[in-house]
């Protein structure tokens, strides 16, 4: 359960600019670090290149979605009114599927958005109540002028004193360890 | 293959961004024109009703194609958008030849009898055998003089539109102020008139063909079909300037797939607008309403009505749907020439049934071989303005402020 998910904290540098924070995440997915973030106050264009992340699998997830819920509300429609409850309605055919457009339409974007929603916060590993990176008084800048790098201490490579250096040489500040439960 | 033809002479000044080509294009344009405009004169004679509502849907057409440049230079003005400032100068030029499109109406006119039944006047004389008590209490609107003046409005306003963008653009080009709130104040506007005569200009053209029949969606579900013209257009001249290496490294494949998204967007809304117009109609199923779509089910309509379904809606939403289909330039092409063709079958199955044979009953479907010539002809004259003014100035906004945001352009 990712609620009370308990994370083992991080090493957190600070940077000045958006630009060497980009510099900084090129870096480390040179240097093969994988579970690291880039925090900043706004999104910032290219960064997704810079840290080598994948493209999001949303659109696979919201399409499946709505094809079942197109594909599903086609079977419903069709067996209530062939199977379930045959009735004619206004003289027209038991099976009038021009009727049933707008609710299959509806069902259909309805998953999709289900999908959407609830496919982001799965894939994002949220909600999650607490994060220890908040333990560092430096990080609160992030929401205002603050560029900052954290690395997991469960990153397979890593290694305290390695990463602290190697922060500090592509050019981060203030590099804390911030320590987890 | 002609020689000349396939030796299509073109440069590209990258100082000044004009494209400086031997006038081969233009030419051929307007000989095509010109020529395919005397052949259809063979379909006049023919059937002049044929001929008269085939050259309407023609009109229409290629009218949807400047309408949709208008369209997409208001709404990049009102938005604030900076993505599409490398593509203005094009959708600029494409409402600019709307004066063509005031010459090409003249036809029109002289078939106006051929075309709108509510045109004769005994359908409007109670003594008469042919009197028409529903078109009698739609005289207000349906008369002669209404109509003249009112499509003359609206020729009007699109041109004087186009003319003011355009114009206000290419200055531009030399004084290299910033007009921003200056478009704004002309866009705004022109978007709530564009809005207007676009709907009354489609029930007028289109709707008041079958004189009886009405739909309040009307106005909505062409403005949706214009819209895509414009776009698959706009598709179709990029890539073939890109094959000339025009362009290059301006308009990005970033600019592409932001296009192929309107279009895939407007693909849907079309459907929306389309069913909905008919959804309501078979719901109610009042004799008043149901008989337009009666009569295209009909008589060899059936199979257009089903290619419209599925080359309109149902093959090019999935064609598009992926992102990957968005960004490959030869899918694009393949996909807005098909979509662009779909636009004409549209425009043909609203306007071409609604003629009448001698003995009252609706045209069948029956496209003839010169049904092709005033679609070339009115293409021809179009393409040929539209070649002239965009080769006479920098093809790109030159000097305006967010063109270098543009060309950075990213899709995330």
């Amino acid at each position: 359960m990712s609620l009370f998910r308990k994370l083992p904290g991080v090493v957190l540098a600070e940077f000045e600019s958006t630009g060497s924070l980009l510099h900084a995440a090129e870096k480390m997915s040179e240097a093969g670090y994988e579970k690291y973030d880039c925090h900043s106050p706004f999104p910032i264009h290219g960064m997704d290149q810079a840290m080598r992340l994948k493209r999001s699998p949303m659109g696979y997830i919201i399409g499946t979605m709505g094809t079942i819920g197109m594909i599903g509300m086609i079977a419903l429609t069709y067996w209530t009114n062939i199977y379930g409850y045959q009735m004619v309605i206004s003289g027209k055919e038991y099976f009038s599927w021009q009727a049933f457009i707008p609710v299959i339409f509806a069902i259909t974007i309805l998953l999709s958005a289900f999908g959407a929603f609830f496919g982001m916060l799965a894939l994002n590993k949220l909600p999650q109540l607490f994060n220890p990176i908040f333990g560092s008084d430096l990080f609160a800048k992030v929401t205002d002028d603050g560029f900052f790098v954290s690395v997991e201490c469960d990153d397979p490579m890593y290694d305290e004193a390695k990463v602290k250096s190697f922060l500090e040489s592509i050019g981060g500040k203030n590099v804390e360890v911030v320590k987890g439960e | 293959m002609n020689e000349g033809a396939s030796k299509i002479i073109m440069n590209f000044d990258t100082n000044t961004y004009t494209i400086k080509d031997s006038g081969k294009i233009g030419i051929i344009a307007l000989v095509l024109g010109v020529v395919f405009l005397g052949i259809s004169v063979l379909g006049y004679m023919d059937d002049s009703t044929h001929f008269f509502l085939n050259y309407l849907t023609a009109y229409i057409f290629w009218l949807s194609i400047a309408l949709g440049g208008l369209f997409i230079t208001l709404l990049h003005h009102v938005t604030n958008a900076s993505w599409s400032t490398v593509i203005r100068r094009i959708t600029e030029n494409m409402a600019g030849t709307m004066p063509i499109f005031i010459l090409l109406f003249i036809p029109i006119v002289f078939g106006l009898h051929e075309l709108f039944h509510w045109s004769h006047a005994e359908v409007m004389d109670p003594n008469s055998s042919k009197y028409d008590a529903i078109l009698k209490g739609k005289e207000g609107y349906l008369n002669q003089t209404f109509f003249y003046i009112s499509s003359f409005f609206y020729l009007a306003v699109w041109t004087l539109f186009a003319y003011l963008l355009r114009k206000k653009s290419i200055e531009q080009d030399s004084t290299g102020n910033d007009y921003k709130l200056a478009f704004k104040k002309i866009s705004a506007p022109g978007m709530i008139l564009f809005a207007l005569t676009t709907t009354f200009a489609s029930f007028d053209w289109m709707m008041s063909l079958d004189p009886h029949w009405f739909s309040t969606i009307f106005g909505v579900y062409y403005f949706s079909g214009l819209f895509l013209s414009g776009l698959t257009f706009l598709l179709i001249l990029l890539i073939f300037l890109k094959s000339k290496n025009i362009l290059q490294n301006i308009v990005t494949i970033e600019h592409y797939q932001d296009i192929a998204k309107f279009t895939f967007a407007f693909i849907i809304f079309w459907a929306y607008m389309a069913f909905s117009q008919y959804f309501l109609i078979w719901y109610a199923n009042l004799p008043e309403e149901n008989y337009w779509f009666l009569y295209r089910w009909e008589k060899g309509w059936e199979i257009v009505s089903l290619l419209i379904i599925f080359g309109h809606f149902v093959f090019p939403f999935i064609a598009l749907i992926t992102r990957i289909a968005k960004r490959s330039v030869g899918f694009l092409l393949f996909m807005s020439v098909w979509i662009l063709l779909m636009r004409f079958v549209d425009l043909y199955w609203i306007i071409m049934p609604t003629g009448l044979n001698e003995d009252g009953s609706h045209f069948g479907f029956n496209f003839a071989i010169y049904d092709i010539a005033p679609l070339i002809g009115i293409g021809g004259l179009f393409f040929w303005f539209f070649w002239k003014q965009f080769t006479s100035n920098a093809i790109i906004p030159i000097k305006d402020a967010t063109l270098n945001e543009s060309m950075k352009f990213q899709n995330t």
